[in-house]
């Protein structure tokens, strides 16, 4: 690189000292040889390649071009044109590998979580050093603060946070103990930690993750095959125009020059390159997908970006995408002298001895230690608990369990699940346990909506939870009590119903909806951390489990293809213009160049901006 | 059968996707992607006879680029 600067740099300065002379001595000798020499020193790299190019049977190659045109130039006496050609078309491949280099890098940044190592326990109890491949499931490693877990497992003995910003986009740490589970990838921060590993490195979270983003960038967008099938035909189009332009006109129109039209027909062929337009595209939608994945959105393809960005259905899961699918104490409704923490205590006492995912809500909405006294605990499969707390009969369950104990109980139309709650023989209200919505789930909608897409949940719970639940968050369309197979049959509904070019997305968390991930046409799986089948079978995967993420993936997708369509029209505009233009005399080698070289260089720094995308 | 190969020295985007409708009109391959920012190929060809597979894909890249090596990974 340093090299290839610094013989740009003597060319540029000869090329200046040969104009200065040209411009002193117009007439003389000395002219063409000043310029001579600096075409020699900038030129002799592009040729020697063209030569030899040529030999392997490569034709338009874009050495050979530069070396056509600039020597012809230097033929019908343009000098400072024929060095300008070779001078700028080299600077701008310089920035061109430059830009490139930089975009690679950004990639090797984003596979900076593979670890390098890790810390095999012994039997004799020593720690040596080995590449992750080596351990397997079962090994003990050590991971010590400031380090790289190398692979996933649980933790045996340690206390620590681990940072899974790489993994997820999420800033806070997470606490781990003994027991946690942890991730490959995540950074160790503070604490000493033994893990078993669980998988082997293969199968690895961090393994998973590099994979898929090392092979998105094979997957293109229509709008980037579309420009490869363009560029084939663009320059041999280009390269025979010329060749016409050059020989027919002299021949048939009179007063005709064949240096003017030989001039006019070099400036097609340093047009004719199709670089500009052929490395802005993927650079851009690389750019989009390394956006992305810092926010902890994996893209597996940059034709998964494309069609995010042309959205018009949005369908969701409830449970688990919408929803935490978890069951939390909604509100405590005290219906006879007892106040609302008095009523909760009892039930969760009632209940304390019991499993069932609502006794553990109760628990878990009382918080405290459960110090009451409890005895003679009977539990009646599909009514609910009958026990005895701090020597007072409480009955903790649902309808059921109220009538088959005779006392009168209030009837509750809302969605969730009821538990009534009696002491001593007297209603005292009832708790009510619902689903509990992601505190960000209404701001997805509402901005999914704002951007006009139609938005539909699906899910296999009954008519009433899925009503509040979509009246809450303000979604357009509501089908409920589906089967999985049902669901792939509303996919396919909606899909005959959208626009032609309109996309549908599906967002589930990855259970159960394979199926539906594959059908939809672009497939997003919410919650993959730790998820293997959800990684496997959607096009998209949500890292972390926030629904506005998806927000920000068609932000970045609309922001993408903005910038690669801007790269597209503007590349092609110029060089159409400069084309037109030097067919018909009006534009000079100069303008040439920057249709080259200068709409690449633009293309590029325009498409490094979309990486920049906060 | 899926090979992923390296192209080092890969600095031409129009010269990726040349290699990569090169590689995808020889007989015996289903399908070949470039990438022109990880520089990987990966081919999608029969397993049996991929050894001439091989060599015609070699040819195809010195041809297109005779400035990049290919590399097995």
């Amino acid at each position: 690189m340093k090299k290839r600067v610094r013989r740009l740099i003597i060319s540029g300065v000869l090329f200046v000292a040969a104009l200065v002379t040209g411009f002193l001595m117009p007439e003389s000798w000395v002219k063409p040889a000043a310029f001579l020499l600096a075409y020699g020193v900038t030129a002799y790299k592009v040729l020697f390649k063209a030569v030899r190019n040529i030999s392997y049977g490569k034709i338009f190659d874009e050495n050979f071009l530069m070396a056509v045109a600039s020597i012809g130039a230097f033929i019908i006496g343009e000098y400072p044109e024929a060095v300008a050609v070779m001078l700028f078309y080299q600077v701008g491949e310089l920035f061109e590998d430059y830009a490139v280099g930089k975009s690679r890098k950004s990639i090797a940044d984003l596979m900076n979580i593979r670890p390098d190592y890790a810390n095999l326990k012994q039997a004799d109890g020593t720690v040596e050093k080995v590449d992750p491949d080596q351990v397997k499931p079962g090994d003990i490693i050590v991971v010590r603060p400031g380090e790289k877990v190398p692979l996933d497992g649980v933790v045996l003995t340690g206390n620590s946070m681990v940072d899974t910003a790489a993994l997820t986009g999420e800033s806070v740490p997470r606490d781990v103990c003994e027991g946690s589970e942890i991730l490959s990838g995540c950074i160790n921060l503070n604490g000493l930690l033994e893990v078993r590993v669980t998988r082997e490195f293969g199968e690895s979270t961090v393994n998973k993750i590099l994979e898929l983003v090392e092979n998105a960038t094979s997957q293109k967008a229509k709008t980037e095959n579309f420009i490869t099938r363009f560029a084939a035909v663009y320059t041999p189009a280009v390269v025979i125009t010329a060749a016409v332009l050059a020989v027919i006109p002299p021949l048939v129109a009179e007063g005709a020059v064949f240096s003017d039209w030989l001039y006019r027909a070099l400036n097609f062929l340093v047009v004719s390159c199709p670089c500009a337009l052929v490395i802005s595209v993927p650079l851009g939608f690389f750019g989009g997908i390394g956006a992305a994945s810092k926010i902890g959105v994996l893209v597996k393809g940059s034709n998964y970006l494309e069609a995010a960005a042309y959205a018009e259905y949005v369908v969701m899961d409830k449970t688990g995408t919408l929803t935490k699918g978890v069951f939390e104490v909604e509100k405590i409704m005290p219906r006879g002298e007892l106040g609302k923490e008095e009523i909760l205590r009892l039930a969760a006492a009632a209940e304390s001895n019991s499993s069932h995912p609502i006794s553990q809500s109760l628990l878990r909405a009382f918080g405290a230690e459960i110090t009451s006294q409890i005895s003679d605990v009977e539990e009646i499969a599909g009514h609910g608990v009958c026990a005895a707390v701090d020597g007072r009969h409480v009955l903790a369950g649902n309808n059921k369990l109220m009538e088959l104990k005779g006392i009168s109980y209030e009837e509750v139309s809302e969605a969730g699940t009821v538990v009534h709650v009696a002491a001593d023989g007297q209603y005292c209200g009832y708790i009510l346990i619902a689903d509990q919505l992601k505190e960000d789930a209404a701001h997805a909608v509402a901005g999914l909506k704002a951007a006009g897409i139609r938005t539909v949940m699906l899910t296999g719970d009954s008519e009433s939870a899925a009503q509040a639940v979509g009246a809450k968050l303000g979604i357009d369309r509501i089908f409920a009590q589906l089967l999985p197979e049902d669901k792939v049959r509303k996919v396919e509904e909606l899909l005959a119903a959208k626009s032609e070019k309109g996309r549908l997305v599906f967002v589930g968390d990855g259970i159960n909806d394979a199926p539906v991930l594959a059908r939809a046409d672009v497939g997003v799986a919410m919650g993959g951390l730790g998820s293997d089948a959800a990684i496997e079978a959607a096009d998209v995967v949500i890292m972390h489990d926030e629904p506005s993420k998806l927000l920000e993936l068609m932000r970045i997708a609309k922001k993408t293809l903005s910038v690669v369509r801007q790269n597209i029209v503007f590349a092609l505009g110029v060089k159409l213009l400069v084309l037109i233009l030097s067919a018909l005399g009006f534009a000079n080698m100069w303008a040439a160049v920057f249709a080259d070289v200068g709409v690449s260089m633009i293309a590029i720094i325009n498409s490094m901006r979309v990486l920049k995308i906060k | 059968m899926k090979k992923t190969y390296l192209l080092e020295d890969l600095c031409c985007a129009n010269c990726a996707a040349a290699i990569e409708r090169g590689v995808a009109k020889i007989e015996g391959v289903k399908s070949a992607s470039v990438s022109f920012l990880t520089t990987k190929l990966v081919v999608e060809a029969e397993e049996e006879g991929y050894d001439e597979v091989f060599k015609q894909i070699q040819k195809v890249v010195k041809k297109t680029e005779p400035d990049v090596t290919i590399k097995e990974i």
